[in-house]
């Protein structure tokens, strides 16, 4: 089943056409990544997707709903991960975990029982009462995720989720998305590191407001005979 | 270090409203307190119960009601009903007239009026009674002209530097003040606290420039911002509201920069106290506004105040420069009569530096 | 914060109605939201003392400072007759306690130094014959000369000094009728009601009172808004479920709460330590300051969807509180303003919630005095929240 579906979907800031005629769709409890270099029109697409704002025109379903009239609907069943942080620095793990438990309407036993299921998969139980502020950048991006998924959504979005932090945790992070995803929650990712495609079951790839590329990264590779993603990225974008 | 100074322009003067607010606001300061607000006493509602309604009581009243401070009002039929007419605050005086007032100023010489005065406003109260009885006063001394009286002591009055006694005098060289403390260190403390809040000031700690250029840079549009506003404030109450600068206006700018330069590190020194822009701006909201409004001589002449708080008054920048203004505003006086209160000013400027400096040090460590 | 949400955990042995539970549902996330702001607030360690401390002390101090009395006059005596007569003249102002006579002297001009260093007030100038004139045309003058810079203070030095001249001149009318006591034609009964003393503290301080509770209202709701803005967090809220008007709610709850407790705490400092007279019913000033903050808040909240940063937030209240409260009859009376000006005053909160307070706290005015001013402000409370929610998106376009 089509998790996600977009058909012509243009996004224009005045004159300035960010999304130019996006078609591609997205099933259900797969990973999908969702690449391109920086400025190319990912983020203003994926905020669309979330509800967060209206595309100029196109047609764009999200779980079933329609992202024109039935925005409301989509948010209850999606989670989200902003580029940029925007958790509450200022109150702990567990009253984050708490409010947005919360405000998704889950009752206080549930909010109970997912915190400590999802802070035990982090490793992270002892760090129940710290200020989420003092945490170190890999924690806190786990932790983003973890509250983005706190309700069980369909779809998680995650913009640039390992943007700046190392490596290993870039690892580690990757194996949560596997874990989440083998839960059968679809997750819809963005990233501009190429490598990480890898590690998704489709990849597109944006340049200039439009698609360029979209298959599975097998496929990619043999099409532009590459040796990873990063390569088939500079060949289209050479052309 | 001039890229920076001119990006620092691009980001306020590029964000419109901040602009119209900023400059905006002089503007209509000037008009409110050149058109709108007073403390004089014009067209106040009163109210006369005359229990003789004679030639000598319409006299009086004719006298009242033509000066043209007071309206008449026909709220009150009796006595009963003034407490209900002054708790609706239709009425600010009541003056009852006793009977037989002519009969009883011929045989008695005397007659009695009562004035009754609304006095939950007591300055309003104190001068609509103050220009009654000069009312009732003036018309006494004509009736005594009349009778031959043995020794007059005239007085002669004259007011000094405001003749008409307008408002305005008093006012422009408080809203000068205000705005250059306001704009100045507000937007100064605020504007450093932001890139503090944002993250962005390690950033520019580790470029090439030095900590004091960061400041400048940071610092400067809003010195310009000041000066332009003063120049603005001092030209519409020249042609607007008809208020000339009587002494230098060179050394009226000079001692401007000077004040700017003081509310400029007192800026600075209330960012590095606060952790957040809210902070910065309740602090500099909090900890300026309203004391330089209340206590610097602005509105409230300081001499009135209580003792602790007129020497309290001493340490607030605003109050000392208010006298500067004055004195080259409105009196037309030479550095020599304000070298004191200079002095004054750029201490305080050279202390907030200095404390700043040691604040930033502490927190580069 | 637990204990309120135990309030309306549903019962669990009991089938409640699905609609029952859709209506907990709503008012347990508005409770989440105020749980977390309240806790944001309170944890901001520095911000406390800002907040409650400082409104207060400021009320406390400045409520001393407001004042137009006038109790200092200082005086500089030209003498040029230096008669027994003028003697007797210039020791009637040495006489009253408001009257400082800080020098003497011989000439205008050095007097008129005096003046311009601010040193004096006012000047009096007794001329040469003046005791000749006296006894020889039955008539003298002198000249009073007093810093008008301070229009209204000028004007009540003046009839101070004025009055103490005309004291002497009785004096000089009784001596000459033998002690006879000449009493002057018209006697003035003067009457002061509701402020006998004419304190101006019980003026200013109600009025200082609504000007706290306005910049909590005005300033920290709006900035407070617009700080998830800045921060990012705000997006974390528009792609969640959450409705608008829970938002709102949650937002703007938390200062309407603080500022009517720093209301009720002014107002108890007021009566405690000013001994404010509060003759009408609290519960007429609280009902009105809830509505009045309903109005203010939704001013702050309108200014959030206004802007993008924290610092043009600041501007745009501040814009508007200065000439709101100028204009509002704190400081300087309403009626002593032309008339455009007044009806400017429709669409000014401020001036109505003044003109009530002073009338309820020092006159005891009832619902029916204040009906006209209450309406205004509900009229404005709905008004500037139903704008401010309706410009509020969730959805950028």
């Amino acid at each position: 089943m089509k998790i996600i579906e977009v058909e012509n979907l243009v996004k224009k800031f005045g004159s300035f056409v960010a999304n130019d005629h996006l078609t591609f769709s997205v099933d259900e409890g797969e990973i999908y990544g969702f690449l391109g270099a920086n400025g190319a029109g990912k983020t203003t697409a994926m905020k669309i997707l979330c509800g967060l704002s209206s595309p100029t025109s196109g047609k764009v379903m999200v779980a079933g709903y329609d992202v024109y009239h039935q925005t409301e609907m989509i948010k209850k069943r999606i989670g989200y991960m902003s580029q940029r942080f925007s958790l509450f620095e200022d109150l702990s793990v567990w009253e984050n975990f708490q409010f947005f438990g919360g405000i998704y309407g889950l009752s206080p036993a549930k909010i109970r029982e997912r915190t400590t299921e999802l802070l035990g998969r982090l490793g992270l139980e002892s760090e129940k009462k710290q200020i989420l502020g003092s945490l170190p950048l890999g924690w806190k991006q786990k932790l983003a995720f973890s509250v983005a998924i706190i309700h069980r959504p369909s779809i998680v979005f995650l913009d640039e989720p390992t943007g700046g932090v190392d490596p290993i945790t870039r690892r580690q992070f990757w194996e949560i998305i596997y874990e989440t995803a083998s839960q059968g929650i679809t997750v819809f990712v963005t990233t501009h590191y190429m490598d990480e495609a890898e590690y998704c079951r489709r990849v597109s790839i944006m340049a200039d407001g439009k698609i360029v590329a979209l298959d599975t990264p097998a496929n990619l590779k043999t099409k532009y005979n590459a040796v990873n993603i990063e390569e088939v990225f500079l060949k289209i974008a050479r052309n | 270090m001039r890229g920076f100074i001119i990006k620092e322009f691009y980001h306020i003067f590029r964000d419109i409203r901040s602009m119209v607010v900023l400059f905006g606001m002089p503007v209509i300061q000037v008009l409110l307190f050149g058109f709108a607000l007073s403390t004089e006493v014009k067209n106040a509602p009163v109210a006369i119960i005359d229990y003789s309604n004679d030639q000598v009581t319409r006299a009086i009243t004719t006298k009242l009601l033509s000066s043209g401070f007071f309206i008449l009002s026909d709220q009150v039929p009796g006595e009963g009903h003034i407490e209900e007419v002054f708790r609706h605050g239709k009425v600010k005086e009541v003056i009852v007239f006793e009977s037989d007032f002519a009969a009883k100023l011929e045989k008695d010489r005397q007659a009695g009026i009562q004035i009754i005065a609304d006095a939950s406003d007591p300055n309003t109260a104190n001068l609509v009674v103050s220009y009654t009885s000069a009312i009732i006063g003036d018309y006494q001394q004509e009736y005594l002209k009349g009778m031959s009286l043995p020794v007059t002591v005239r007085t002669e009055s004259q007011m000094m530097y405001n003749p008409a006694l307008k408002s305005v005098f008093m006012f422009v060289p408080g809203v000068i003040t205000i705005l250059l403390m306001l704009i100045t260190a507000m937007m100064t403390s605020i504007s450093i606290a932001r890139e503090n809040e944002l993250g962005t000031m390690e950033i520019l700690l580790v470029s090439p420039m030095r900590p004091i250029q960061i400041i400048a840079g940071k610092v400067l549009p809003y010195v310009l911002l000041a000066f332009t506003n003063a120049l603005i404030i001092l030209l519409l109450s020249y042609f607007v509201l008809g208020m000339p600068v009587k002494g230098s206006l060179l050394l009226l700018l000079a001692e401007s920069l000077l004040f700017i330069v003081m509310a400029l590190s007192l800026g600075i020194f209330i960012s590095t106290v606060s952790n957040s822009q809210q902070m910065a701006m309740m602090l500099s909201m909090f900890a300026l506004m309203l004391p330089t409004i209340l206590l610097s001589g602005f509105i409230f002449p300081i001499e009135n105040m209580p003792v602790p708080l007129q020497i309290f008054s001493n340490i607030m920048p605003p109050r000392w420069f208010i006298i500067i203004v004055k004195s080259i505003m409105i009196k037309g006086l030479g550095f020599q009569y304000i070298w004191k209160e200079t002095l004054i000013i750029a201490g305080m400027a050279l202390f907030f530096i200095a404390l700043s400096i040691k604040k930033f040090r502490i927190r580069l460590e | 914060m637990v204990r309120l949400r135990n309030l309306f955990k549903p019962v669990t042995n009991y089938q409640s109605p699905v609609t029952n539970y859709q209506q907990t549902r709503k008012l347990r996330i508005i409770l989440y939201i105020l749980q977390k702001e309240f806790r944001q607030i309170f944890r901001n360690k520095a911000m406390l003392p800002i907040i409650f401390v400082i409104p207060v002390v400021q009320l406390l101090v400045l409520a001393f400072a407001v004042t137009f009395e006038i109790k200092n006059i200082n005086l500089v005596i030209v003498d040029q007759d230096h008669s027994v007569a003028s003697r007797q003249l210039v020791s009637k102002f040495a006489a009253p306690p408001f009257y400082h006579i800080k020098a003497y002297s011989d000439s205008y001009t050095e007097a008129e130094e005096q003046l311009k260093t601010g040193k004096a007030h006012q000047i009096l100038i007794i001329p040469i014959q003046f005791e000749q004139d006296l006894q020889k045309e039955s008539k003298a003058s002198v000249q009073l000369i007093t810093n008008a810079i301070d229009g209204s203070a000028a004007a009540i030095m003046n009839a101070y000094g004025n009055s103490i001249i005309m004291d002497y001149n009785q004096d000089i009318l009784v001596d000459l009728s033998g002690g006879v006591d000449i009493k002057p034609p018209i006697d003035i009964r003067y009457s002061y009601w509701f402020n006998p003393e004419l304190d101006y503290k019980t003026y200013m301080v109600p009025g200082i009172l609504v000007l706290l509770v306005t910049i909590i209202g005005m300033f920290l709701s709006s900035m407070n808004v617009v700080r998830e803005k800045e921060m990012g967090t705000i997006e974390q809220i528009n792609v969640s479920p959450v409705k608008k008007y829970q938002f709102v709610i949650g937002k703007l709850l938390p200062f309407w709460f603080i500022a009517l407790f720093e209301l009720g705490f002014g107002l108890t400092l007021a009566r405690i330590v000013f001994d404010i007279p509060i003759l009408g019913s609290l519960w007429l000033i609280f009902g009105v300051a809830s509505v009045y903050l309903l109005a203010t808040l939704g001013i702050g909240l309108l200014i959030s969807t206004l802007v993008n940063t924290q610092q043009q937030a600041m501007f745009l209240a501040w814009f508007f509180a200065v000439v709101f409260i100028m204009m509002s009859g704190l400081f300087t009376p309403v009626d002593s303003m032309p008339e455009w000006a007044q009806d400017i005053n429709i669409i000014n909160p401020i001036a109505y919630f003044i003109r009530i307070i002073r009338m309820v706290m020092l006159k005891g005015s009832q619902f029916q005095d204040i009906l006209k001013p209450f309406i205004a402000i509900a009229i404005y409370a709905v008004c500037s929240l139903t704008l401010a929610v309706w410009r509020y998106r969730k959805v950028a376009s």
